[in-house]
């Protein structure tokens, strides 16, 4: 920084001291304009590099919804309107007609298959539409343009692939549709959803609140209300401070030897009489979210110990005063009042948990789950972990519905965070 | 329920306490005992994981220097990391890490402490307020976004400015870049806080002596702060070193010993998600190593905190 080191300004109170004050009043008044134009440049560049921040933030946003619309082109391997004799779109037909269709394109192998995983009896206008797409049809995506590219070169694009991939057609597409967030996982990115990454998500959240939630806020009680200045309460706050800053991916080797193969008689599930032949060795979403407890517990400690120490010392000497115990000074007086800091803090370190994948990673996250989760001894993935995957693909269409996945998480996001908000004005309202 | 059943009681008690001879001493209450109990080993949880994180990871650390293809030394001075041959070398890992890591210190220190200085010191309170939140939304994004941005955003913009046969589709720059942009926030919050704990005389008596805003800002608040400012650089060195997504994504899937930013090589964080996340078996010697590159990581970013806690304690100026 070349203004604190400036020799003049350093020297200007020795200057006062030796010479003359009109000398020093002249120096002063012709260094005057020279600081005053330092402070304006550098006031540019503060303003400057907040600005980056925002710039960046809104680069972000910007460059992911830019991917997840946009034209994208696809070719059939059989066009859809040949398979119906009158010329009638195929979408409009029911399912009687439709399923001749697929037995008549289909080897009898993969037609029994799709017919063992659900009865056809079941099957709705909409699948039977969408199977008929997928098995005869085949369409595969060629290339994709991403949302600006798509809206300023519109006929470009249309004469380039007509000429590139003949039999192709330009479809205009919303990566991020009900579709995507309704279908389990596929290994064809226009078939894939992100369902089972959702559920998967829903489920190990559950477990990293029911688990952390308490025991963060216990351990906070401790800390803050029972421990007294003593070697064991000090090296468990500092314990506390230190495991805050120890990388994420770290835990996720400690709840892969632990949870995953120390105790994977439980996290499997083998414990309790429970056995699936699709869970992989104790790799589930009970030890994915013990880990990601484990992980934001520190934070949940530190956050709910600031609430706790902001309560007035007065509430609590008063009731004393009135004969309470320990317990029931905090149970009645000091958690509701700490409350609405605890919540706050609390959701905010969830939704911390809620974007970690590296610890998941780790942990042995699966990269296919066709099936949504039914227990907590299942398989699991999650929203964070299916935009790595699909990030790590080269082709195409694999960034578009990544970014679509982005949306999806973000805006779940947004909402655990206005829940936050929410529920710390409702109860402050009602409290104080 | 339980609850009102028990402030009955606490009356209850009360009206029958007014009656003369009484018994004041302390009884021993078996219910606040468990209670106090249960919540002390919820605080010593927090030792478990710690002796845990060092147990096992050691456990398999020590598995791995144990194996007869590796020694210690060989481990920390070697130049090739390449396990499939024998060759467990760190410092191409470690290296990448330190580019990523010196990378996103470069944009994040200057950029968080102008954002700290300009939000402390210059900007309106209602700016402030604006601003803040808006910050603090980077901070809170899931690193595997930022990740994504930095390998389809940042990448091709790099690309398109220094020519795509200088930079390569997987670098350590862009992830750099997009780490320091992740830092910017931490960062600055933090030297903000530190900068708002400087009382206002300090500022005041810059002022009397006919210093400008600016001159007030660097020679007086600033200085004053520099334990605080100085803690929350270290922390922010030290999240860069165990950020693992960003670089797990962008910065490239292979070890390489390079000095070039736009070329891709691996870090320690980005080995370990890579290597874990395909199919191991438990006890190769693949696997052990993740443990000793876990190892080295912990206790690099354990030092940095300890560090940045210690400048907090011992030279934090005290204002009344």
């Amino acid at each position: 920084m070349s203004p604190t080191d400036d020799p003049q300004t350093e020297a200007r109170p020795e200057k006062n001291r030796d010479s003359s004050i009109m000398l020093d009043r002249f120096q002063f008044s012709s260094n005057l304009a020279r600081r005053h134009r330092l402070g304006r440049i550098w006031l540019v560049l503060l303003r400057f590099s907040t600005l980056v921040g925002i710039l960046a933030l809104t680069a972000l946003i910007a460059s992911i919804i830019n991917d997840s619309f946009g034209y994208a082109a696809i070719q059939y391997k059989v066009d859809p309107n040949s398979l119906t004799a009158q010329g009638t779109p195929l979408s409009e037909l029911s399912c009687e007609e439709l399923i001749p269709i697929l037995e008549e394109n289909l080897s009898t192998n993969r037609f029994r298959q799709l017919i063992s995983e659900k009865p056809l009896a079941q099957w709705s206008q909409e699948e039977c539409y969408e199977t008929v797409l997928a098995e005869v049809a085949k369409p595969k995506i060629l290339e994709t343009w991403s949302l600006v590219y798509s809206l300023r070169y519109k006929d470009l694009l249309k004469v380039y692939t007509e000429q590139k991939y003949p039999g192709s057609e330009l479809v205009f597409k919303t990566w991020l549709n009900r579709d995507f967030i309704d279908s389990p996982q596929s290994s064809d990115p226009l078939l894939a959803g992100i369902r089972t990454a959702i559920l998967g998500s829903l489920f190990v959240i559950a477990i990293v609140i029911v688990v952390a939630f308490p025991i963060g806020i216990a351990a906070a009680i401790y800390l803050e209300e029972y421990a007294t200045p003593n070697r064991i309460n000090g090296i468990i706050q500092t314990n506390i401070n230190n495991l805050a800053g120890v990388p994420s991916i770290i835990y996720g080797m400690l709840g892969l030897t632990f949870f995953v193969r120390i105790l994977e008689p439980l996290t499997s599930g083998s414990v309790f009489g429970y056995s699936d032949p699709t869970t992989a060795n104790g790799r589930t979403i009970l030890a994915a979210g013990l880990t990601l407890a484990l992980l934001i517990l520190p934070v949940i400690i530190i956050n709910s110990q600031e609430a706790i120490r902001a309560v007035p010392g007065s509430l609590r000497e008063a009731s004393y005063g009135m004969g309470a115990t320990r317990w029931q000074t905090v149970w009645h007086h000091v958690l509701p009042y700490a409350l609405p800091g605890i919540l706050t803090g609390t959701i905010l370190s969830v939704s911390r948990a809620f974007g970690e994948t590296a610890p998941l990673v780790v942990v042995g996250a699966s990269t296919f789950v066709r099936f949504d989760p039914d227990s907590i001894f299942s398989k699991f993935t999650t929203i964070p972990i299916q935009i790595y995957q699909w990030t790590a693909r080269p082709q195409d269409a694999y960034k578009n519905i990544a970014a679509a996945a982005i949306i999806v998480l973000l805006l779940l996001l947004l909402t655990l965070n206005a829940t936050a908000i929410f529920l710390r004005n409702r109860f402050s309202r009602r409290l104080v | 329920m339980a609850n009102e059943a028990k402030t009955i009681s606490i009356t209850s008690q009360m009206t029958r306490n007014q009656s003369p001879g009484i018994d004041l001493t302390k009884r021993p209450r078996l219910g606040e005992l468990l209670i106090q109990a249960f919540l002390f080993i919820c605080g010593a949880i927090s030792i478990f994981t710690t002796i845990g994180i060092v147990l096992f990871l050691g456990q398999e650390a020590v598995h791995f220097f144990q194996s007869p293809e590796v020694t210690l030394w060989e481990f920390l001075t070697g130049t090739v990391w390449q396990p499939q041959i024998g060759y467990f070398g760190i410092l191409p890992l470690l290296s990448a890490t330190i580019m990523t890591t010196t990378i996103a210190m470069i944009v994040a220190i200057p950029l968080g402490l102008g954002v700290a200085v300009y939000l402390s010191e210059y900007a309106a309170p209602k700016t402030r307020s604006t601003l803040k939140p808006i910050l603090e939304i980077i901070a809170g994004i899931p690193t595997v976004v930022l990740g994504f941005f930095a390998l389809y955003t940042m990448t091709p913009f790099l690309r398109s400015i220094l020519g795509k046969d200088v930079v390569s589709i997987y670098n350590t720059g862009s992830a750099g870049l997009v780490m320091g942009i992740l830092i910017l926030p931490l960062i600055s919050s933090m030297v903000e806080d530190a900068l708002s704990a400087v009382p206002r005389s300090l500022r005041e008596a810059g002022y009397a002596i006919g210093a400008t805003r600016f001159e007030v800002a660097t020679q007086v608040v600033l200085p004053a702060a520099i334990s605080g400012v100085s803690a929350a650089l270290i922390l922010g060195i030290s999240r860069a070193v165990g950020e693992a997504m960003i670089v797990a994504i962008a910065a490239g899937a292979g070890p390489a010993l390079t000095a070039n930013p736009f070329k891709p090589a691996e870090t320690i964080t980005g080995h370990i998600v890579r290597i874990s996340g395909g199919d191991l078996s438990y006890d190769s010697i693949d696997y052990n190593s993740l443990f000793a590159l876990a190892m080295v990581l912990f206790f690099l970013t354990l030092i940095l905190n300890l560090i940045s806690q210690r400048i907090i304690r011992h030279f934090r100026e005290v204002y009344e």
